[in-house]
Formats: structure tokens, C-alpha cells, sequence
């Protein structure tokens, strides 16, 4: 995960983040409908500023080119030894929305890590939390978003009850 | 249209089927909108013999994103300023999920109204998905 990220905001990029939460409302797509709202135009989803991976040059959820993938080809995994990733799971997202995002915002990206802290579970055995601390200014350095994300990694798959 | 605080009460809520018979489809789409290329989630093959789940699932930010849509639906398009959750179970294709807000209390911050929601995702079985919190500008 790279350190800092340009982050540019999209219509079309809204749009089709929209869809894939399958939520058609017209202030995701339509800037006639949005311009005539409260919002004065289109504004991005509440959930959409995690879409900045597309922007993570390192992003390690991301096949590139000429790498070896963890997940199928030819094989269940395309690794020969486990994924770096494997067991790896979103536990918490929180995000403060200091203002809106809309298309033509040029968001620069930094992002901290937080704290650590174990657990242990019955259903998956011991957990290894970490945090992350994303911090999203615009050009004139104004933060918009502050985002909150911690991540599990399991010691075995999650049991299903 | 935004909430007003003159007609909300601590205990009203509001809820919606936000997905049904998620599909695997779905997941595709949320991968290649968020990036999140997880294999885990687009990938059966991998996902049962590799990283021995029964099966794809949703990445926890789609069902995020759906609890979204109810949110912005009940307080209006840009009117939240905070929104959190933890992931409590996976969700799988086939499942249908309702989300539900609570109001929790109604309250001033800085001059401006605001409300404060609970946030829960059931799926068709009653187990719990996600839950959180969220806050949003309300009228007076």
C-alpha cells in the first residue's frame, strides 16, 4: 500500500460504483436531476471513497501485469507458496464526511497505520487486528475525509455457524 | 427529503430490503468499481480449495455500500457527516439483506441539528451482517 495517493473523483467512476451497490438514485449519474437538488450536483456514494485503490499504484488486491496472481489460472492459485493476503478480512469501516465528494475533486490520499491488538475467537482461532488512519485532502489541503479502516487476519477460515 | 428534527424521535426507524438474492454478478461489479480484486470474492475456484471458504463472498464493503443506500435514503443525498460499521458475518450470493437505522438521540453540533442513527444488516435468516452507527444534518 503506497503512502500517499492522487485520488482524481470521476462521473463516470460514481456511476459505476453506484450500480455495483445497486443504488439508482439520480444524484449518482444524472447532473440535470443533480443540479436542481440540495446537493447542487452530483455527489459521490457514502461507501466510494475506498474506491481510491483503483488509484494504489502497490494496491496488493490488484493483478498487474507480469506478476504472479493468489488467485486461479491453470491452478486454484497461481502462488506455490500461501498468498501473502490469505486470511486476510475488512473487520471495520468508519468514515467523517467533512464535505461531499464530487467529480473534478483531485483528492490527495495519506494514509497512516494505526494500532495493533489480538484476539482470540472460536470461530476462526487468533486474530491479529490493524488499524488504518486515511486522511483525504483536496488541492487547497482541505481535509474532506478522515477513514478509519481495521483489518483481520485469522489464524484458520471463519466457521460457519 | 432531509429529516426534520420537529417531526423525528429517539426510537423511530426506517428500513429496506437493500439487496435480493445477492448475486455473484453483483460481486464482479462492486470488484471492478471499488478495485478490490480480492479473489476471495470473484473467484469460487480459489476461495473453496485454497482458502478453504464454502464458497465466494461479498467483500464487507458492498454490504457497507447497500446499508449506505438505505441511509442516504432516509436522511437525503449529502446530509450524512459520519458513517461506521463492523463486520459481523459474511454474506453470500443468495442472500437477501435487510437494513435497518434507529434513531438513537437528536441533538445540536456547532449550531446545526443532527441526528444519530444505529445501524443494523440482517440477512434472510435474522443474523446479524454489520452493525454501526451514523450521523446526519437534519432541518430544525
Amino acid at each position: 500500500m503506497s503512502d500517499e495517493i492522487k485520488f482524481p473523483v470521476e462521473a463516470t467512476h460514481i456511476l459505476m460504483f453506484a450500480r455495483a451497490v445497486g443504488d439508482d438514485n439520480p444524484i449518482y449519474r444524472d447532473a440535470e436531476y443533480a443540479a436542481r437538488s440540495e446537493a447542487g450536483g452530483i455527489i459521490a456514494p457514502p461507501t466510494f471513497p475506498r474506491a481510491v485503490s483503483q488509484f494504489d499504484p502497490t494496491y496488493p488486491m490488484r493483478p498487474k501485469p507480469g506478476q504472479k496472481w493468489f488467485g486461479s489460472g491453470k491452478n486454484p492459485t497461481g502462488l506455490d507458496g500461501p498468498a501473502p493476503t490469505s486470511g486476510g478480512l475488512h473487520a471495520e469501516q468508519h468514515f467523517e464526511y467533512h464535505r461531499q465528494l464530487r467529480p473534478g475533486d483531485v483528492l490527495t490520499v495519506t494514509i497512516k497505520d494505526g494500532a495493533t491488538w489480538e484476539k482470540e475467537s472460536k470461530r476462526a482461532g487468533k486474530l491479529l487486528f490493524q488499524e488504518r488512519i486515511q486522511e483525504y485532502r483536496d488541492e487547497e489541503g482541505e481535509l474532506v475525509i478522515t477513514a478509519r479502516a481495521v483489518s483481520v487476519k485469522t489464524e484458520r477460515p471463519v466457521e460457519q455457524s | 427529503m432531509p429529516l426534520s428534527a420537529k417531526k423525528l424521535k429517539v426510537g423511530d426507524t426506517h428500513e429496506e430490503i437493500v439487496v435480493d438474492d445477492l448475486t455473484r454478478t453483483q460481486l464482479v461489479m462492486y470488484a471492478g468499481a471499488s478495485g478490490d480484486y480480492n479473489p476471495l470474492h470473484t473467484d469460487d475456484l480459489y476461495t473453496r480449495e485454497v482458502a478453504g471458504y464454502p464458497g465466494v463472498f461479498a467483500h464487507g464493503m458492498l454490504s457497507m455500500g447497500m446499508t449506505g443506500k438505505m441511509l442516504t435514503n432516509y436522511v437525503g443525498d449529502g446530509r450524512l457527516t459520519k458513517y461506521g460499521v463492523r463486520f459481523t458475518n459474511q454474506v453470500w450470493p443468495g442472500d437477501t439483506l435487510t437494513a435497518k437505522a434507529t434513531v438513537t438521540a437528536i441533538r445540536e453540533d456547532s449550531g446545526q441539528q443532527v441526528v444519530d442513527l444505529a445501524v443494523e444488516t440482517v440477512n434472510q435468516d435474522g443474523k446479524t451482517v454489520l452493525t454501526g452507527s451514523a450521523t446526519a444534518r437534519i432541518d430544525p
